[in-house]
């Protein structure tokens, strides 16, 4: 297996600035920025930080909105998710690590709407690879990526952070 | 009975029917899951979809109202349907009316069993008779088990003492006739508690009764000395009909848990009880009342416990 390591200070930058222009386009004023556990929630303390996000940072669990519960069963040490202040009427930035098949949203979004009526909702990621299975995408991305199905990518954190891609070598 | 039957091939929980045969392991995964949910229900969702679309029936052929309100509530919280059904148990040819009960609602595609049940061995009976996609959790099967009620008490007691290695625990009263004694026993044996101490008079303690792993005092003034945790059984009314205990007033005054009696234990014993409780019989109002018991902090763990416990056993079941 041959694995590459890519920096993410470039990618954190430009998801920087795409998501202060969707900001002010999207007039997403006093919002809440929450974070997808455990690696959207390392990206989202950099972002939180860099766009000075007055509301406390959420974080959330999407263990239990899993749509493979009945195949890979529910992992033991679910967090519980902390979404500091009221959903209903506020502009949410969601944030996660790797946008994929965009399941992981799918649930994260079943599960915000648990909570309430958010007004908008944007979608930040800090790296996209091709392989939706599902109408979601995102609103904002540090890079995009094409990779073999037999490649897997995820983000090591959380200090310091960095991508890492996984490659099955078919030589060996 | 095989304890292999609550296991899947690959060793996740598939029925739960008794501690025995489960290693600490499963019961601290339990536990963990449990705790997840806890921050759940006290918050602003009360419901998750984790079961959407299973069916889950409870089968009580003996009354019981927290037992079968929590398992209720905690089967709604993770978004299965529920159904409760009582049914009244005749005295006659019960292994046939069970199996053919059971072979009508697996027609019905149901998912899951909660059992409850007087005769020790009916949650067993109906997992190894049962679909081979159907999970049986037991609620209660005669003087044999309730493994659930066993794993809200580890919980309650580990919310509150946090490490089980160095606690001592009490157990008093009817262990003879208690299945909550019995798993309650297994389970803390399991987790590794320093020591478990029954203290019960000789007539409601089973024959050999140390081989469970018990140390056995006779009395509350001596057996209650550096007890962290006491779990009080309820006396049930039946046992004096059995002659096997003089009175109600007497049995209050050998074994009954008073303010007096409390202070022998250590001063952050916690007081627990599987209720329902009898005032005046095993406990005193005030004890029951007091700021040492967790009687309702117990009921309010039951739903937590009994999610994970649902949930554990309906995941990977599905599609393999």
């Amino acid at each position: 297996m041959i694995v590459n390591r890519l920096d993410v200070s470039d990618l954190l930058g430009t998801l920087e600035a795409k998501l202060k222009q969707a900001i002010v386009e999207r007039q997403l004023t006093d919002p809440l920025m929450i974070g997808i556990r455990t690696g959207g929630v390392w990206v989202a303390e950099k972002m939180h930080q860099r766009l000075a996000i007055k509301q406390p940072l959420g974080l959330l669990d999407i263990s239990f909105y899993r749509d493979d519960f009945s195949q890979i069963g529910v992992n033991p040490n679910v967090k519980p998710s902390e979404l500091p202040v009221q959903i209903e009427g506020r502009n949410i930035i969601l944030i996660d690590d790797v946008f994929y098949t965009g399941r992981t949203i799918r649930a994260a979004l079943n599960e915000i709407f648990d909570y309430g009526r958010p007004k908008q909702v944007l979608l930040a990621v800090l790296i996209e690879r091709d392989g939706k299975q599902i109408p979601i995408s995102p609103d904002c991305v540090g890079a995009s990526i094409a990779l073999d199905a037999g490649q897997r990518i995820k983000l090591i954190g959380p200090e310091p952070l960095a991508i890492e891609i996984q490659t099955v070598d078919v030589a060996a | 009975m095989s304890d292999n039957l609550q296991l899947n091939s690959e060793g996740k929980l598939k029925h739960f029917l008794t501690i025995e045969g489960l290693d600490k392991q499963l019961l601290i995964e339990i536990l963990d899951l449990a705790e997840s949910f806890v921050g759940m229900t006290d918050g602003r969702i009360k419901k998750i979809p984790l079961l959407r679309g299973k069916s889950i029936v409870n089968l009580f052929f003996e009354n019981s109202t927290r037992t079968r309100t929590t398992f209720e509530l905690a089967a709604k919280r993770l978004s299965a349907d529920v159904l409760s059904m009582s049914i009244a148990t005749s005295s006659t040819s019960k292994g046939e009316s069970l199996l053919d009960t059971i072979r009508n609602l697996e027609a019905m595609y149901v998912d899951m069993f909660v059992v409850r049940h007087g005769i020790s061995g009916a949650a067993h009976f109906i997992a190894q008779h049962a679909a081979s996609h159907i999970s049986v959790i037991n609620a209660g099967d005669g003087q044999h088990a309730h493994p659930t009620q066993a794993m809200l008490d580890m919980f309650t007691i580990r919310q509150i003492k946090q490490d089980f290695s160095q606690l001592r625990v009490a157990i008093v009263g009817d262990i003879l006739h208690s299945r909550v004694a019995r798993s309650n026993i297994q389970a803390l044996n399991t987790l590794g508690v320093a020591e478990v101490r029954v203290i019960a008079p000789k007539t409601l303690l089973p024959a050999q009764v140390e081989t469970m792993g018990v140390t056995v005092s006779h009395s509350l003034a001596d057996g209650l000395k550096d007890i962290d945790v006491i779990i009080m059984l309820r006396l049930q009314k039946e046992r004096m009909t059995a002659a096997l205990l003089p009175s109600e007033n007497e049995y209050f005054k050998c074994f009954g848990l008073t303010e007096a009696r409390l202070k022998i234990a250590k001063p952050d014993a916690i007081v627990m009880h599987p209720g329902p409780i009898n005032r005046g019989v095993e406990i005193d109002s005030i004890v029951a009342d007091g700021p040492q018991s967790v009687i309702l902090k117990q009921v309010s763990n039951g739903i937590a416990i009994r999610m994970a416990i649902m949930a554990m056993a309906m995941q990977k079941q599905g599609s393999m």
